[in-house]
């Protein structure tokens, strides 16, 4: 399984806050409910969207094909960004 | 439930007015803009109503302040266009007033334009003569001998006709002829010039001697203003005869003959005369001016005001006259569709217009039940009207039927956003719409063009627009077709850093390998910078966003049918919640988000550093194919170590999964016209056995009143339909639905290829025009910031003008499909008539536009 928990916990987490907990403390007023339904749609749909991208790219099929300069720049500009997300 | 969720609750009212207090009650009620009043006197032609007179007057009134209006405008008066608080219709003692005023103003005006018209022509002929005497006095001072002569050679020139006339003439005393050569001098119009030399040679057989001069500035008509280029001419000739047809000829051309004397010292005379005369008249023009500009000015001012009473008092009467007279002639009676909650603001309206016309007899207001169906009216506020129009520009909602207009405020500009997808188009996209906002009260005010009128009623969809393609557009890693690498690629390179540096295995591009080089986390948010820069991203990308088009798909759909369930409650049709909702969503749930458990089981269990071969990414079976299979029963087949079924069991559940779901069509297909068959036995088991007649009658009424009351629709249903008609409609609809499933889910496919076009575009636009920006590093480094400058332009306009403002618009279509086809014909049903309240703002509003 190449899923982490951190990123799945937060981003679930964080759109569990707008959508479920945010509703809860909507001032009360004649559009109310509008603004609940905003809030949970767009809880929902971003947290789908943002799932269904991160499942998509947690047990890779195949891995991308590069070029040989691209490859090399790669190692010369985001090692440094690679290493720290390595050790994590 | 809130507002917007269902359209609000009407009632029909009648209202009871002394007629006294009718004009102001119904200024009241048009200025709050509450009630739809239903036209009474159907029956009765619009000449022959009440209050038609009125109506006239209005009419007169009306084209009054337009002749005024244009006055004002041909003088160039300004009109004070911005009004900060109209006005209200006037009392009936103001109409009397204003109508006073009104006419006064037009004859006023009317006059002034007369008297400056006959002054203008006065000042016009004075011109003309001068003009004439000046031009004239050229001809005259060559000798008049001379021009005898030069007479005289032309005839001899001419044609054997004239040759015998000229003997004539030759017979009579010459000295005589010679001493009778008149002449008559005038101005034409210069157009009118070459005929009426041809006419004048013609009639005279070429015996009339014409001399012309072009004034060299243009005239004014007086009557229209116009310019009009004349030229000044004289006529020679000789004898009586010929000066008469000449007149006539003139009359005939509409040339202007002035009269001029033969002596020279008197037509010198003549001109100082006439020039004294032209100053004077130029004084007492200029006064006239001076005076129309004062009175013009001060219309001016109240023209606006006027403009908006005389409109809504010639509203008000239209209204009136869709009241009916009580038998009493005590009082009008009214009929309006007024929202329930509404009714409190109507009675005060009512209060207030005998209060203010001192009636002591207040006028009532009555709720009366009806089984008409009522109109449609979503109370809706400047954010979610952008929304509500979308859907009633597909059909305005039945009365009372569940609005899809607040789920469309999210779902509408996530769908966009998912085809629109890129942080730095969205951001624009978003600047655009934040502009309209900030200056929302600037542009209320003001009139501006269709098209600009169209993007600022969406602002808030556009702004919601924009914000959800940042977001897809971090997601999806793009901006401005470039990735973002915040979070470190977990595609590790160092490996194949390593095999390069060491010269192993060089091709030109190199695969990297899930098990070897991948970190195993993935990027946790949004797509992993390393695949953008990828040969083949397009396969990566494309699988991911078809599985994320329909797995978005499935979910609006089933959303879609879970809405038809408010319906069924709202309008108690629980037989529906069985015979048409379970069987649909089942379906569909059985069918096709078993599709999108398939594809998220697949992206968990297939793993390349599995130890179970058959989890391996060689062993992966196509989500695709073993749906087709499923549904045509086909055969999975499948390599030695591998297994066709994801999971144990497989094949079984998906043919009872399979099995039921088609189960579900005969439900849907037969439940309700058997329902339908059953109920109507039962009914004509009941009727029969019925007792007395009596008794009958007084149950049917009842009974009538009842159902018609609470649930109208259905039983006018049961009763004129036959049950052939119920199984055909049902069949129909079965048929499409069951249809439609798959149609609609292939139509989410949209959402993956609008957004792979756009990406691709995007990307096209980058490497094909700011990339050659860059160019390749050279000495002459003013040059490339020239290029670099010139490439941006034309980056940037393309950006704009095709990434953003057409593809835009095409995504906006394709969302506006998505949500009209595929979302709402689970639920929704359009067949409503929109509440079209009785309001001055509006009715203002409209006559602009026509105005325009």
């Amino acid at each position: 399984m190449g899923a982490s928990l951190l990123p799945v916990l937060f981003f679930t987490f964080l759109w569990g806050i707008v959508g479920i907990v945010l509703p809860i403390f909507v001032p009360k007023g004649t559009n109310r409910g509008i603004l609940q339904v905003m809030l949970i749609l767009t809880a929902f749909t971003c947290w789908l969207f943002w799932l269904c991208c991160y499942m998509a790219q947690m047990n890779p099929l195949i891995g991308p094909k590069l070029h040989k300069n691209t490859i090399l720049m790669m190692a010369r500009e985001w090692s440094q960004v690679q290493f720290e997300s390595t050790v994590e | 439930m809130g507002a917007l969720f269902k359209s609000e609750q009407m009632a029909l009212c009648q209202l009871f007015i002394q007629p006294e207090a009718a004009y102001l009650s119904v200024s009241e009620l048009g200025e709050t803009g509450t009630v739809q009043f239903r036209d009474l006197n159907s029956d009765v032609n619009y000449f022959q109503r009440k209050f038609v007179n009125e109506v006239r007057r209005c009419d007169e009134m009306e084209r009054k302040l337009r002749y005024i209006e244009a006055e004002v405008k041909k003088d160039g008066v300004p009109i004070a266009d911005d009004l900060m608080e109209l006005p209200r219709a006037p009392n009936p003692r103001m109409i009397i007033d204003l109508e006073a005023h009104l006419e006064e103003t037009e004859n006023d005006i009317l006059e002034l334009s007369q008297n400056a018209v006959n002054l203008k022509s006065n000042y016009l002929e004075l011109t003309e003569l001068r003009h004439v005497l000046e031009k004239t006095q050229v001809f005259f001072t060559e000798k008049n001998q001379d021009s005898y002569l030069l007479l005289y050679q032309q005839e001899e020139a001419n044609d054997s006709i004239t040759r015998t006339l000229i003997n004539e003439e030759a017979q009579n005393p010459s000295a005589s002829s010679r001493g009778r050569l008149e002449f008559v001098a005038g101005v034409i119009n210069r157009e009118r010039v070459p005929s009426f030399e041809r006419m004048l040679w013609r009639i005279s057989r070429g015996n009339v001697f014409l001399r012309q001069a072009e004034l060299d500035k243009p005239l004014e008509d007086p009557a229209t203003g116009n310019q009009i280029f004349k030229t000044v001419f004289v006529a020679f000739f000789q004898g009586e005869q010929l000066k008469s047809r000449i007149k006539k000829v003139c009359t005939g051309f509409h040339a202007s003959i002035y009269p001029c004397p033969h002596n020279h010292a008197d037509r010198q005379e003549m001109v100082k005369g006439v020039r004294t005369r032209l100053e004077d008249l130029n004084l007492v023009l200029n006064q006239t001016q001076d005076h129309r500009q004062r009175v013009l000015h001060n219309v001016a001012k109240e023209l606006p005001n006027w403009t908006i009473m005389v409109r809504k008092m010639k509203a008000i009467y239209h209204t009136m006259n869709l009241f009916n007279m009580d038998v009493t002639k005590k009082c009008l009676i009214g009929e309006c569709w007024v929202p329930i909650a509404d009714l409190a603001i109507v009675r005060n309206c009512l209060n207030e217009g005998s209060r203010l016309c001192g009636s002591t007899i207040p006028s009532f207001l009555n709720v009366i039940h009806t089984n008409e169906n009522p109109p449609t009216f979503n109370r809706t506020n400047k954010f979610t009207r952008g929304f509500q129009n979308l859907i009633d520009a597909y059909g305005v909602a039945s009365y009372r039927e569940a609005n899809p207009a607040p789920y469309t405020i999210i779902t509408f500009p996530f769908l966009f956003s998912v085809m629109f997808g890129d942080c730095g188009h969205g951001f624009i996209m978003t600047l655009f719409a934040v502009y309209m906002i900030v200056l929302e009260k600037k542009y209320m005010a003001r009139k501006t063009s269709e098209i600009w009128n169209m993007f600022f009623s969406g602002r808030y969809i556009i702004l919601l627009m924009g914000l959800f393609s940042i977001y897809t557009g971090i997601i999806y890693n793009d901006l401005f077709s470039k990735p973002l690498n915040i979070f470190g690629s977990s595609w590790n390179v160092t490996r194949l850093k390593t095999d390069i540096d060491h010269n192993i295995g060089i091709k030109d591009t190199i695969s990297l390998t899930p098990d070897k080089d991948y970190v195993q986390t993935p990027y946790p948010m949004g797509m992993d910078p390393g695949w953008i820069l990828a040969d083949n991203k397009i396969i990566f990308l494309n699988s991911y966003k078809m599985k994320l088009s329909i797995i978005f798909g499935v979910v609006h759909m089933i959303f879609g049918v879970c809405m038809s369930v408010v319906n069924i409650i709202n309008f108690k049709r629980y037989s529906s919640f069985f015979l048409e909702f379970l069987p649909q969503l089942l379906f569909l749930i059985l069918l096709f988000s078993y599709l999108v458990v398939l594809m998220f089981v697949k992206w968990i269990i297939y793993d390349a550093t599995s130890e179970d071969i058959r989890y391996t990414p060689g062993c992966a079976p196509s989500v695709l194919i073993t749906f087709i299979n499923m549904i045509l029963a086909g055969e999975e087949h499948s390599m030695d170590d591998c297994s066709p079924y994801m999971y144990p069991n497989q094949f079984i559940l998906q043919k009872v999964f399979f099995g039921l779901a088609i189960l579900c069509v005969p439900v849907m297909l037969f439940g309700k016209p058997l329902l339908f068959l059953f109920r109507k036995n039962r009914q004509e088991r009941r009727i029969v056995g019925n007792g007395t007649p009596s008794q009958d009658i007084e149950l049917q009424t009842e009974g009538l009143q009842n159902s018609s009351a609470i649930n109208s629709e259905t039983t006018d249903h049961h009763e004129t339909e036959s049950f052939g008609e119920v199984m055909i409609h049902q069949a129909i609809h079965t048929i499409e639905y069951v249809l439609s499933t798959i149609s609609h889910t292939a139509s989410y496919l949209r959402l993956w290829a609008l957004s792979l076009a756009h990406g691709q575009l995007s990307e096209v636009l980058w490497n094909m025009v700011l990339r050659k920006g860059f160019g390749s590093p050279t000495d002459l480094f003013y040059l490339q910031s020239v290029l670099l400058f010139c490439a941006f332009a034309a980056w940037a306009f393309f950006t704009i003008s095709i990434l953003v403002m057409m593809e835009g618009l095409s995504a906006f279509l394709h969302t506006l499909r998505l949500h009209w086809v595929e979302f709402m014909s689970k639920f929704y049903d359009g067949q409503g008539h929109p509440f079209q309240p009785f309001c001055f703002k509006t009715i203002l509003d409209a006559e602009d536009l026509e105005d325009q």
